[in-house]
C-alpha cells in the first residue's frame, strides 16, 4: 500500500503546529502504529531531507489495553474500525474500505482544552488522573477486607459493572465530543462502583466530586451527541452518562 | 557479595507468622518521618505505594508512563491464583505452594513460595473490597477457572482482562493516597540511577520525560518495582516501553542479579507475520482450557486449510504425549513441544524464511459441546482481539499460535524481606527473582505482584526502617553529585549519537541474536557465539546509531529508547553468561545438551540446585558468580512429570 500520511507536527506546547505530508509504502498486515514506525525509520534514515525528525506519538502495550495510544485518524479517534484502539487497527482495514495507492490518511492528536499537546501527537491527559483522584475509589485500607464471598453479587450486576470498569482511560470520548466532555469517562467509573455493594458508602460524594473536578479541569458538558460511545474502543455505552446523571440527582436529593 | 536469605526457622507453615512477630516495628507517629521512594506503578509498585502510604509513610512514586494505570500489569489477561478452595476440589495453601515449587522446576525458595500461597487468599478479599468486578456465578459467588500446571480450579478472573481490573484496583487505592497527599506521584519520570550513601540505597536520579529535567530524590528506602526484561528479545509480549534500565542500574551499583537466564516463553501467542513486527500479542493461557492444540500428522498437509484435514489426520501432540495434563501442561513444556513439532516440519501458517512457525489451537469441539455463546462469554474479547490482528475469526477457523517471550523469572536477588544485597533497596514483583524459580505458572504473576505490594513489603520494610534514622540524607549529599554527573554524561553521549542507523534496528538485531542463541533452546556453542556477537553489536551501536528528536531538555522519545536499548545491549551479555553457566535444563531454561531421548528437560540437582547471583565487574567483563544454595525440605526434588 502506498500511503500519503498527512500528519500533525508540533515541536512543543507553545509551537503553533501544522500538517506535513509524507509518502510511505506499507503492508496490509501491519498495524497502524507499525506503519508509523516504518515512516519514522524512513525519516531517521533520510535525516538530511527531514530536519524536522520523526513523529512523536504515545504508545505502549500495543494490545489495546493500556490506553496510551491516542491518534485521531481521518477525523475519528482511534480510526475507522469500531471498538478498536489505534494500536490494534491494521492497515488491511483501510484496504477493506476501498483504499487505493496514493490515498491520504490524516493523523492528528486528541484535541481538547484539557488535553494540551506536548509534542506532535502526544497530549497531556493528567487531567484524567486528577478526576480519578477526586473519588474513583472505595476507601478500604489493605487488610480490612471481609472474605471475598461474604457479599454475594449477582452475575448480571457484576457483568454490567465490568462493562463500565473496562474503560482504558484513553480519552477518545473527549476527543470525539464536540464539547470535549469527559462525561463518559466519569460516568463509567461512577457507574461501575455504584453497581457494586462495595461502592455504596461513598456513592453520592464520588459522583459529585468527580464531576466537579471534570468541570474544573476544563472539560465541557454533555449535550447528547453520542460521539463518545461511537469512538470508545471498549464500546462503553452512554448508559454510563444516564447513570451518572441519576447518581448526581440522587446525591442532590439526599443532600437536602 | 553477602547473600543471607534470612529465611525464618521453624516449620514452613509457621515461618511467616513467626517472622511477622519478630520484625521490628516503626511507631505509628514516627512513620511520617520516613520517606520511601517507589519506582514503578504496576501491581507490585502501585499496591506497595498505596499500602505504605496507608500505614503513614511518606511516599514518592515514579512511573515513566503518563499515568500509573498504564503499567504493563494492565495487559495480563487470564487470572490470579488463590488457595481459597471455593470449588471444594481439594485445593489448599499447601497444594498451591506445592504446585508453584514444582511448576518452577525446583529453583525457587520454598519459604517464599509458601508465604505467597498463604497471602494469596487475602489478595482476593482485598481486591473484591476495592470493587474489582471478578467473574461470578449466578448465585453471586466468585467463579474460578483452571490453568496450566494445576489440577484444581483456583484461578479468579475478570473476563480476559484480569490484570487490567486488578491494576485499576491498585490504581484506585493509589489515587486515594495521592488525594490525601501521602503519595506524591511523578508521572512520565524515568529512574536513571540509584544513589548509595555509606552502602545504603538512599536515593534515585530521575529524568522528567516531558521537560528533560534531571532530579535527585532522597529517601530512607527505595522500593523497585520496575518489571521484567523480556524486551531484551525485542519481540515479546511486553509493552514497548518495558525495560531493564532501573534494575540494571541497580546491578551496576552492586545489587546481585539472580538467574537472568530464567525467561519464560509463553506457548500461546499470535505468530510473527513479517519483518516489520513491533511486538507480539499473547492469547491467554486460559484458552487451553477449551482449545485443543494440534498440527497435521503428515508434513504434506501443512499448507492445507485446517478444515481440509480430517480428525484422523490431526496430531493432538499435547494430549498424546501428556495424557493426564493434556493441553494444560505448564508453559515451558507446551512451548518446547510447539517448537519441536515446528522444527520437525509440522508447523502451519505463513511461511517466513522457509519455516512455518505456528500450531493450531482449535475451539470447534468446545463450541459444539458448550455452544458459541458459552465460549464467547469465556473468551469473547480474546477472540475479537485475535480477529483484529489476524483478520480471521477463531469461531470459524482454529487460531494459529506460537510461543513468544512473555515473562522473566530472573531478577534482582532479594532475601525473605524482599531486600536486595544493597541495604535499603527492596525489589518487588517481576523485577525480583524470588518466587517462580525457573518457570512461572499461569495466573501467578498477578498473585506475586500483589502479594509483595499489599502484604509483604508493608511488614518487612518497617524492620529495615526501624534500624535507620529518618531523613538522614538530603539530596545535597556529595553522593548525589557524583551519580547525577554520571547520568548527565551518559545522556550527553546518547544525544550526540548522530550516525545514520535507527536505534530500533540495533534492538531488532539484538533480539534476533537472543532469540536464535538464547531462546527456547540453548547450547554452549550458540551461547558462546552470542557472547561474541553482543559486544560487537554494542560497539556498532555507539559508532553508528542515530538519536533524533533534538535535545535532552525536551520530550524526546528517541532519547528514552536509546538509553533503554544501550542498557539491553549490556544486559544481554549477562543473560547469556548465566545461560552458559547453567549447564542443565530446568523450567524455561532448556540446554539442548541436557534432555531425555524424548526431548524432556534434564535437571542436574547435584550441581545446580542454587540461585546463580551475579555481581557487576565492568562493561564487557565477566560478572562475578555467587550462589544461594536451595534446599527442599517439603517438596521432594523429583523430575517433573505431567504425563
Amino acid at each position: 500500500m502506498k500511503v500519503k500520511f498527512k500528519i500533525w507536527r508540533q515541536k512543543g506546547p507553545k509551537d503553533a503546529g501544522g500538517f506535513r505530508t509524507y509518502d510511505v509504502e506499507v503492508a496490509e498486515e501491519m498495524s497502524f502504529l507499525e506503519a508509523i514506525d516504518v515512516l519514522n525509520e524512513q525519516l531517521i534514515r533520510n535525516h538530511d531531507k527531514h530536519p524536522e525528525g520523526p513523529i512523536a506519538f504515545d504508545h505502549d502495550c500495543r494490545e489495546g489495553i493500556c490506553g496510551m495510544c491516542s491518534m485521531v485518524i481521518d477525523g475519528v479517534p482511534h480510526g475507522p474500525r469500531g471498538g478498536t484502539t489505534t494500536c490494534q487497527l491494521h492497515m488491511r482495514e483501510f484496504a477493506r474500505r476501498g483504499f487505493r495507492d496514493g490515498d491520504t490518511i490524516t493523523v492528528e492528536p486528541f484535541r481538547a482544552k484539557a488535553f494540551p499537546v506536548l509534542r506532535d501527537l502526544i497530549v497531556d491527559r493528567s487531567s484524567f488522573d486528577r478526576i480519578q483522584q477526586a473519588g474513583g475509589y472505595v476507601s478500604v485500607g489493605t487488610g480490612s477486607a471481609p472474605d471475598a464471598n461474604a457479599i454475594p453479587i449477582g452475575k448480571a450486576e457484576a457483568d454490567l459493572a465490568f462493562d463500565y470498569a473496562a474503560c482504558i482511560g484513553c480519552g477518545a470520548c473527549v476527543a470525539a465530543c464536540p464539547n470535549a466532555s469527559a462525561m463518559l469517562f466519569v460516568g463509567a467509573k461512577v457507574s461501575h462502583l455504584a453497581l457494586l455493594p462495595q461502592g455504596q458508602v461513598e456513592r453520592s460524594q464520588r459522583a459529585v466530586r468527580m464531576l466537579g473536578t471534570m468541570d474544573a479541569e476544563g472539560f465541557g458538558g454533555c449535550t447528547n451527541h453520542g460521539e463518545c460511545e461511537a469512538a470508545c474502543p471498549k464500546e462503553i455505552s452512554t448508559d454510563a452518562i444516564v447513570s451518572l446523571n441519576r447518581e448526581l440527582m440522587r446525591a442532590a436529593i439526599r443532600a437536602r | 557479595m553477602e547473600l543471607d536469605a534470612k529465611i525464618p526457622s521453624g516449620p514452613i507453615d509457621k515461618k511467616w507468622d513467626k517472622h511477622r512477630f519478630e520484625l521490628k516495628l516503626v511507631n505509628p507517629a514516627n512513620k511520617r518521618k520516613y520517606t520511601i521512594l517507589v519506582v514503578g506503578t504496576g501491581l507490585a509498585g502501585g499496591s506497595a505505594a498505596a499500602t505504605l502510604a496507608e500505614l503513614g509513610y511518606d511516599v514518592e512514586c515514579f512511573c515513566f508512563q503518563d499515568s500509573p494505570r498504564r503499567a504493563h500489569s494492565i495487559a495480563a489477561q487470564g487470572g490470579i491464583n488463590a488457595a481459597k478452595n471455593y470449588q471444594n476440589d481439594g485445593d489448599s495453601v499447601y497444594r498451591l505452594f506445592y504446585d508453584t515449587v514444582k511448576g518452577g522446576d525446583f529453583r525457587a525458595r520454598e519459604a517464599n513460595v509458601y508465604r505467597l500461597a498463604q497471602v494469596s487468599v487475602n489478595i482476593i478479599d482485598q481486591c473484591v473490597a476495592q470493587g474489582v468486578p471478578f467473574a461470578r456465578e449466578y448465585g453471586g459467588t466468585l467463579a474460578n477457572r483452571s490453568f496450566g500446571g494445576a489440577q484444581v480450579s483456583r484461578t479468579f478472573y475478570a473476563r480476559g482482562q484480569t490484570g487490567q481490573q486488578l491494576l485499576l484496583g491498585a490504581y484506585s487505592a493509589l489515587n486515594r493516597q495521592i488525594a490525601r497527599g501521602k503519595v506524591k506521584m511523578h508521572y512520565r519520570s524515568e529512574m536513571l540511577d540509584l544513589v548509595l550513601v555509606d552502602g545504603h540505597a538512599r536515593g534515585i536520579i530521575t529524568r522528567d520525560l516531558v521537560s528533560g529535567k534531571i532530579s535527585r530524590w532522597a529517601g530512607d528506602a527505595v522500593v523497585l518495582a520496575s518489571g521484567g526484561y523480556g524486551n531484551v528479545f525485542y519481540l515479546s509480549t511486553n509493552a514497548k516501553g518495558s525495560n531493564v534500565t532501573a534494575s540494571y542500574r541497580c546491578y551496576k551499583r552492586g545489587a546481585g542479579f539472580a538467574n537472568p537466564c530464567f525467561t519464560q516463553i509463553h506457548p500461546t501467542c499470535i505468530p510473527v507475520s513479517g519483518g516489520y513486527q513491533s511486538k507480539l500479542t499473547l492469547m491467554s493461557e486460559s484458552l487451553r482450557n477449551d482449545g485443543r492444540v494440534w498440527v497435521p500428522r503428515d508434513k504434506g498437509d501443512v499448507a492445507k486449510k485446517p478444515g481440509q484435514i480430517s480428525e484422523g489426520e490431526r496430531y493432538y501432540y499435547l494430549e498424546e504425549r501428556y495424557p493426564s495434563f493434556g493441553n494444560l501442561v505448564p508453559r515451558d513444556v507446551a512451548s518446547r513441544a510447539a517448537k519441536k513439532v515446528c522444527d520437525e516440519g509440522y508447523g502451519v501458517g505463513v511461511e517466513l524464511d522457509g519455516v512455518r512457525n505456528a500450531v493450531y489451537l482449535d475451539f470447534a469441539e468446545a463450541i459444539s459441546r458448550d455452544g458459541r455463546d458459552a465460549i464467547s462469554d469465556r473468551y469473547g474479547n480474546l477472540f475479537d482481539m485475535y480477529e483484529r490482528i489476524t483478520g480471521e475469526s477463531p469461531y470459524e477457523v482454529p487460531m494459529r499460535i506460537y510461543p513468544a517471550v512473555h515473562y522473566t523469572m530472573g531478577g534482582l536477588w532479594v532475601n525473605y524481606n524482599l531486600m536486595s544485597n544493597i541495604p535499603g533497596l527492596h525489589v518487588l514483583g517481576e523485577a525480583n527473582f524470588s518466587d517462580h524459580g525457573a518457570n512461572r505458572l499461569g495466573a501467578s504473576a498477578l498473585m506475586q505482584g500483589l502479594a509483595d505490594g499489599y502484604f509483604v513489603i508493608p511488614y518487612t520494610i518497617g524492620h529495615y526502617l526501624a534500624t535507620q534514622h529518618a531523613g538522614d540524607v538530603s539530596p545535597d549529599h556529595p553522593a548525589f553529585d557524583e551519580v547525577e554527573s554520571e547520568v548527565r554524561g551518559r545522556i550527553d553521549k546518547l544525544v550526540n549519537l548522530q550516525g545514520d542507523v535507527p536505534v530500533d534496528e540495533f534492538h531488532r538485531r539484538l533480539g534476533r541474536i537472543m532469540w536464535d542463541y538464547c531462546g527456547m533452546g540453548r547450547n554452549a556453542e550458540g551461547l558462546e557465539h552470542a557472547l561474541q556477537a553482543i559486544p560487537a553489536l554494542r560497539e556498532e551501536f555507539w559508532a553508528k546509531a542515530r538519536v533524533p528528536g533534538g535535545s535532552a531538555s525536551e520530550l524526546n522519545p528517541w532519547l528514552e529508547k536509546a538509553g533503554r536499548v544501550a542498557d539491553f545491549l549490556e544486559f544481554a551479555e549477562l543473560l547469556c553468561h548465566d545461560a552458559l553457566y547453567r549447564d542443565e535444563s530446568c523450567g524455561g531454561h532448556f540446554r539442548e545438551e541436557h534432555q531425555t531421548e524424548e526431548g524432556e528437560a534434564v535437571r542436574r540437582d547435584d550441581v545446580f540446585c542454587h540461585g546463580a547471583v551475579w555481581g557487576y565487574k565492568g562493561v564487557g567483563h565477566k560478572p562475578e558468580l555467587n550462589k544461594e544454595p536451595l534446599s527442599f525440605e517439603y517438596v521432594k526434588l523429583t523430575t517433573r512429570s505431567y504425563k
